[in-house]
């Protein structure tokens, strides 16, 4: 069995051309076992914002976001995300005051003051985010030699690990470009902060690391941040570990694209556009031809 | 075919202009370019290319408007328009979506030129010019992307200008110099950073004119059509440019246009990679440094050579022994529905280069080289011992005697209302 990694599916559109030679029996592509030796393989799940007419679910993404303010701003920051998109249209569209009030906790730089010192100031809803440590050298002193990723595009940087046979190939890239799999980030996020298990017996864990399934290696330096009850929520969604993890997942996506909707709002007029277009043109083009023997 | 100018200015102005600078002429003769109607679909490909030359570079210039060409601002830069630029995201997606939709349409109008045989006289220059645009946007992508300066990026860049250090195994040190020349430096920074985008805004205007250049020789010798036989009868065979191919090249384009919006808004970031998205970091390497998919089959066969400088030839090789293409081949019948052998050469040689596709993405293991060092040996075989082996001892089917005659059975009148065909020259 090739173990092929999901970034070879992404890619070889080459293959898209005789996938999309052959027929719809493309979607009975086999299903790998789900667990194989030391792989684990991480479901696709059902995300809000997947598909045609994706979309972000307010209410997810404020208690996604409460879960980020509760357990992972200790450690990780969204570094591309400004204050302001906190109030933003298809976000978690949060009262302006309660944004203002959450950025003025911190401090940014701010020009000079009259004595020639760095000026320091509250942030506001203008400024980008401020993280919890200065930089990556504070960082690992503070946490044992761990770095936290930023997490502002955690969920496009990611993808999954799928064991793919060579000549299932072709079948599955079709079926992720007509299901539009733009998930994979999400679906390993979610894995990851779900994936904390005992290590298998003969599994030599370094001190200081914790074992996860879904992490490359195995050993994350990140211990389980997440756990039934964690996080207490305002709209009395229960709170598990599996839903706290799907909801940071949900803000983390919108956080690498709060542009999304907006995408995906567009592209299907555009799409709509474009098909009536090419009907009009095929029509006309039938029409100039009509008497040309060819 | 260059055929005689059927302009006639009409007014006074558009007189004195033609007497001074012929432009409205030289517009007027194109659009009437007698073209073969029995072109099929495959033919659309050279409008399409047009069309995805002038998108990247009209989305290209929008978004060099926002971004920073420095190590330290690149990344963060490209985010800023994804995010703060007004329909910003909608740029960055359709020039990266764009960059991948101009290579699926090269690939297809190539294969196309091999099927048909249209590198063969007297369209070898045409064909060389082709290759010589082949190589320039495959040196234009490799810098673009490049410069989102994120790990894939800067690796990519690592690997590939180390290449050149194998031509140390020649010459002690030049490899060496010749690749710290590149850099501008003793590493992949910010000198290199800036030359690969001043190089990725200069090669596509090289590329306009390379294009020229290629519709020039175009519209000297023809195009060459399904049957592979030149054109006889001008008036009964071909149809202006204007209005027959010209609705058949937007319709085929809207066409395509639906492709590539699906992926622009629906799924932009499949055909790049995850890692892309996380900062260059020259401390840490990724475990699976892979190309875009366009440049796959290219990197598989760098791959399968045991040794570096010979990986190098290899690579450079495949596409240098598309220069040679018209002369390898010695079928004198161009188009391969009339070349009983040579269509299943072609078929395996498209297939190869779809295996070497996956294999240059997959893990390196001993079956995957093996598969490798099969599929590149085929890919060289193909031009080097089939292209003049089988054009020997193939036996053609007959072809038609005239383009005409694969119409002629046709039941409708002929009388080609609203063809306007011109005279030959
Ligand atoms: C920017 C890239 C390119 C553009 C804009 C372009 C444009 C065109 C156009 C408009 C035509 C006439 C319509 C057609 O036959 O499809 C054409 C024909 C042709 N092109 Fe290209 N081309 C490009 C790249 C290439 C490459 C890379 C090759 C080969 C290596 C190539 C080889 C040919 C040949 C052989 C023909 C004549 C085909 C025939 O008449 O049968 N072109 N090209």
């Amino acid at each position: 069995m090739t173990t092929m990694t999901s970034s070879l599916v992404r890619r070889s559109l080459g293959a898209f051309v005789i996938g999309s030679v052959l027929s719809a029996t493309a979607f009975s592509a086999p299903a790998s076992a789900s667990e194989t030796a030391g792989h684990y393989e991480v479901p696709r799940l059902e995300w809000t914002f997947g598909g045609l007419s994706g979309y972000f679910d307010k209410q997810q993404l404020r208690r996604g976001f409460k879960v980020y303010q509760t357990v992972c701003q200790a450690c990780h920051n969204l570094a591309h995300l400004s204050y302001r998109n906190l109030t933003q249209p298809g976000g978690p569209e949060l009262p302006k005051e309660e944004v203002e009030a959450y950025a003025a906790q911190k401090q940014v730089a701010d020009g000079f003051n009259d004595a020639g010192e760095v000026n320091m100031r509250p942030a506001k809803l203008a400024d980008l985010f401020v993280g919890p440590f200065k930089n990556d050298k504070e960082a690992a002193a503070a946490l044992n030699g761990s770095v936290p990723p930023d997490l502002s595009l955690i969920t496009k940087a990611r993808s999954i690990e799928r064991n793919i046979e060579w000549y299932a190939f072709p079948f599955i890239m079709l079926k992720d470009i007509l299901t539009q799999y733009q998930e994979q980030g999400a679906d390993y996020t979610h894995a990851l902060l779900t994936g904390y298990t005992d290590p298998p017996a003969d599994f030599n864990l370094l001190p200081g690391l914790s074992y996860n399934r879904v992490f490359p290696g195995h050993q994350i330096g990140m211990p389980q941040p997440l756990s039934d009850g964690m996080v207490e929520y305002d709209d009395g969604t229960p709170s598990t570990l599996d839903q706290q993890a799907k909801d940071v997942t949900a803000f983390l996506a919108w956080a690498a694209e709060p542009s999304l909707v907006e995408r995906k709002k567009l592209g299907a007029w555009v799409l709509i556009y474009l098909i009536i277009l090419a009907g009009l043109l095929y029509a006309s083009k039938k029409l100039i031809w009509r008497n040309v023997k060819h | 075919m260059s055929h005689a100018s059927s302009y006639e200015p009409k007014t006074s102005v558009t007189r004195w202009l033609d007497a001074r600078l012929p432009i409205v002429r030289f517009i007027a003769d194109f659009m009437v370019f007698p073209t073969p109607r029995n072109l099929n679909y495959l033919w659309t490909f050279g409008a399409i290319l047009a069309f995805m030359l002038i998108a990247q570079i009209v989305t290209g210039v929008i978004l060099a408007m926002h971004f920073a060409p420095n190590t330290a601002l690149a990344f963060d830069s490209v985010e800023k328009i994804m995010r703060d630029v007004n329909y910003g995201w909608l740029m960055r997606y359709a020039h990266a979506v764009g960059a991948s939709m101009f290579f699926l349409a090269v690939y297809i109008h190539m294969f196309r030129g091999i099927y048909y045989g249209s590198y063969k006289a007297p369209r070898e220059v045409l064909w060389m010019i082709g290759v010589a645009i082949f190589l320039v946007m495959m040196a234009t992508a490799f810098m673009g992307y490049s410069l989102i300066w994120g790990q894939m990026s800067f690796w990519a860049v690592t690997v590939i200008t180390n290449l050149f250090s194998s031509l140390d195994t020649l010459y002690s040190g030049l490899g060496t110099t010749l690749v710290q020349w590149i850099w501008g430096g003793f590493s992949v920074d910010n000198a290199t950073l800036n030359r690969l985008f001043s190089l990725h805004y200069l090669l596509p205007f090289v590329l306009v004119g390379l294009v020229v250049l290629h519709v020039w020789a175009l519209h000297v010798v023809g195009s060459n059509n399904p049957t592979g036989v030149e054109v006889k009868n001008v008036e009964k065979e071909t149809l202006p440019f204007y209005a027959y191919f010209t609705t058949k090249d937007l319709f085929a384009l809207a066409a395509f246009g639906v492709i590539f919006a699906y992926f622009v808004f629906f799924t932009p970031n499949y055909l790049g990679d995850a890692v892309n998205y996380v900062p260059a970091n020259p401390l840490l390497t990724p475990p699976h440094i892979v190309p875009e998919w366009y440049f796959l089959p290219f990197y598989a066969i760098l791959r399968a050579v045991p040794s570096k400088l010979g990986g190098v030839l290899a690579m450079f090789g495949a596409i240098v022994v598309l220069f040679f293409v018209p002369w390898l081949d010695t079928s004198r019948v161009r188009s391969a529905s009339y070349r009983p052998m040579f269509r299943w050469f072609f078929w395996a040689f498209v297939f190869s280069c779809l295996a070497l596709g996956y294999l240059g993405a997959a893990p390196v293991t001993e079956t995957s080289t093996m598969a490798s060092q099969f599929f590149t040996f085929y890919y060289f075989a193909f031009f080097l011992i089939v292209m003049p082996v089988v054009g020997i001892y193939e036996t053609p089917k007959p072809q038609p005697d005239s383009i005409a005659d694969t119409f002629t059975h046709k039941s409708d009148d002929g009388s080609g209302r609203g063809a306007r065909p011109v005279a030959a020259e």
